[in-house]
């Protein structure tokens, strides 16, 4: 048995064995969804008194994943503590003396939750999706109308990726709280805020989270880049996560 | 085997570990003793390769612990046990471990037996005291059946039971040819456990020896004199001083006399016409020696607490001792004896200090005479409790420790 499966089991073994998997994925799934269900209820009741410049671009699909900007605040928590959690109990040094080697230990630990993640996240994008759908009334769009599935999809991963980017940080922070004291303001305020500041639009826009849920849109923004290459922009963030997390666990004593 | 060969840990101003070289074989269970902050838990986790070394390297048999191929099943560890996730069970705990390195679940239900965890073990180790928290830990350690095995300070939190327990489980460890590395920084407790002693204080070697030499080495014997008045007591103390002997006053008027033997002082005081009422030998225990050889290179030293704060401004002697006042339990010019025979260490901060305590500095409790209960560590903390007023402090509670050596 190679080192990797090894690693691979033990790391499923400890990811299943505590409560807080199934409690922040669960609330990734249950927030995002009835969060989302909830704002096209009352989408659909108020449409008539948006504006017409609000109805035009108005997107069916988007609305239908409004719950996320909250439910993927559960994902971060899954995605830090699970890496998070070896150092805050100390595991890190009884895990380390049994895999000396580091990085697929690291890479090992984030594969594991990456697939729970990517697994609940999916769940969550469609779940959400039709479910919004259906109280939209005759807002609604439909999975095969054209970039719409795309968009599914694309909320799915968007989830996913926002996970292993918390899993990276987590390991660069090498502890939950600070990890956690940094991502939660940062996605849940700031990164908001600033898309809303005129002046610092331009460069929010290239933080992961407003690059990323592109993806997750089928009308046009103003962004200057489309859905992918907004995906791409974040792909880089989770890189440069996974990067600086593996050169802090590979070089630092533990 | 582990091999450290001048392993140096330095974290900013402070030297953790300074030039260690050591030698931990098979077949014998190895004492790795030092007070507290002496650098054991570093060199611990630097043969673990989860810190890395300043300069120097320590290899296991041979190969550094990052480049052993499937290292769980060569070496077993005990860092911390507290070290595992609260909310895991202590079965999942020792079944990721275990599937680590590709050994079979009931292994994970054997040791569970061994360590005497079995009715606990689907139990979250949340609720787990220290000493059910150890046992966990040596179960992780135990898991790959490894050749060599290190456990810091594996005694802390266990009852007397368990201490028990984990000493003859090292002694069987060991004589199964194992590779056994224990730290700990009590001396009465490697005294019973270990074949072999390391001892370190601020990162530095101080003894590499076996527990046999230690022994003879370092526990210094005394006559205990006791005369019928404190007249007759003088006049043979006088005597004694005299033809170079080393006299102290103990509590209860008995007199302490180093430097003599037994039938000397008997003549001496057959000459003198003095009666005795007691000649008897004692032997300073190991902890003693332990305490001697360290009490240089302790970093964290208790202060006597004077409680001003809290007196009343009342009339009267206060409590505690007052500061410079002799202290009872004091070798007055005790020099600590050069080891004859000791092989070469690289540093023996203590050898030709006067022990005697800075003059003008309240003696701490633990320091002049060391004679503090084996149980307690070296060095207290500051916020240990300071003697009671009118308790005599290291001079009596000593007799206790006689039997240990």
């Amino acid at each position: 048995m190679t080192v990797t499966t090894a690693v691979l089991k033990s790391e499923w073994t400890k990811v299943r064995s505590v409560r807080s998997t199934v409690w922040t994925l669960a609330s990734a799934f249950a927030v995002t969804v009835g969060l989302s269900a909830a704002l096209c209820a009352v989408m659909n009741a108020n449409f008539d008194q948006l504006s017409s410049r609000d109805q035009a671009t108005f997107d069916a699909t988007s609305i239908s994943f409004a719950g996320m900007f909250l439910g993927q605040l559960a994902i971060i928590v899954f995605g830090v503590l699970v890496v998070g959690s070896e150092y805050s109990t100390g595991m890190i040094r009884t895990s380390l003396a049994a895999v000396p080697q580091r990085g697929t230990f690291l890479f090992c630990k984030m594969g594991v939750a990456t697939v729970l993640a990517l697994v609940t996240a999916m769940a969550t994008s469609f779940s959400s999706f039709f479910c919004g759908q259906a109280l939209l009334g005759s807002h609604r769009t439909t999975i095969g109308a054209p970039e719409v599935l795309r968009a599914v999809f694309g909320a799915g991963l968007y989830m996913t990726m926002l996970a292993i980017f918390a899993m990276g940080v987590a390991a660069m922070l090498r502890s939950p709280i600070l990890a956690l004291g940094v991502l939660m303001p940062f996605f849940f305020l700031v990164s908001t805020i600033l898309a809303n500041v005129p002046g610092a639009k331009e460069v929010a826009r290239y933080f992961p989270d407003q690059a990323g849920s592109r993806v997750t849109r089928v009308v046009p923004s103003t962004a200057p880049y489309g859905p992918w290459e907004g995906f791409g922009i974040m792909g880089l963030w989770v890189v440069a996560a996974l990067v600086g997390g593996y050169l802090v666990i590979r070089n630092r004593d533990a | 085997m582990i091999e450290a060969v001048g392993l140096t840990k330095v974290y900013g101003a402070k030297r953790a570990v300074d030039n260690l070289s050591f030698q931990v074989r098979p077949g014998a269970v190895t004492g790795f003793l030092g007070p507290n902050g002496s650098g054991k838990s570093t060199t611990m986790r630097m043969i673990l390769g989860l810190d890395t070394p300043t300069a120097g390297r320590v290899t296991i048999g041979g190969c550094p612990f990052r480049e052993l191929p499937n290292a769980p099943r060569q070496v077993g560890a005990l860092l911390d046990a507290k070290a595992v996730h609260g909310g895991r069970s202590a079965r999942q705990h020792l079944l990721c471990l275990a599937q680590l390195s590709g050994i079979p679940q009931r292994r994970v239900d054997e040791v569970l037996g061994v360590v005497g965890l079995q009715d606990v073990a689907r139990r979250r180790s949340k609720g787990f005291s220290l000493g059910m928290g150890q046992r966990l830990g040596i179960a992780g350690a135990l898991l790959g059946d490894p050749q060599v095995l290190l456990f810091d300070e594996p005694v802390n939190g266990l009852d007397p039971e368990g201490i028990h327990w984990i000493r003859n489980l090292m002694r069987k460890l060991a004589s199964e040819g194992r590779t056994v590395f224990v730290s700990s920084h009590l001396m009465s407790e490697m005294a019973l456990t270990a074949d072999h002693l390391i001892v370190i204080g601020q990162g530095r070697l101080l003894a590499d020896m076996s527990v046999k030499d230690f022994i003879a080495y370092n526990s210094a014997g005394f006559a205990r004199v006791r005369t019928p008045d404190q007249q007759q007591g003088e006049k043979l103390a006088g005597r004694l001083a005299e033809i170079g002997g080393q006299v102290h006053l103990e509590q209860d008027g008995a007199l302490r006399v180093t430097g003599v033997d037994l039938p000397r002082i008997s003549n001496l005081a057959h000459e003198l016409d003095v009666r005795l009422y007691e000649l008897s030998p004692h032997q300073a225990s190991l902890e003693e020696a332990y305490m001697r050889m360290t009490q240089m290179v302790v970093d964290y030293r208790s202060t006597d607490d004077p409680r001003a704060g809290l007196q009343q401004p009342v009339a009267g002697p206060a409590g505690g001792y007052p500061p410079g006042a002799p202290h009872p339990g004091q070798f007055p010019g005790h020099v600590p004896g050069q080891v004859p025979g000791q092989p070469p260490v690289p540093a023996q901060p203590y050898a030709g200090q006067v022990f005697a305590p800075p003059p003008g500095q309240p003696v701490p409790a633990a320091q002049g005479y060391p004679g503090t209960p084996p149980a307690a560590p070296p060095a207290m903390p500051p916020a240990a409790p300071p003697a009671a007023p009118g308790v005599p402090p290291a001079a009596l509670t000593l007799s206790k420790n006689e039997s240990e050596s």
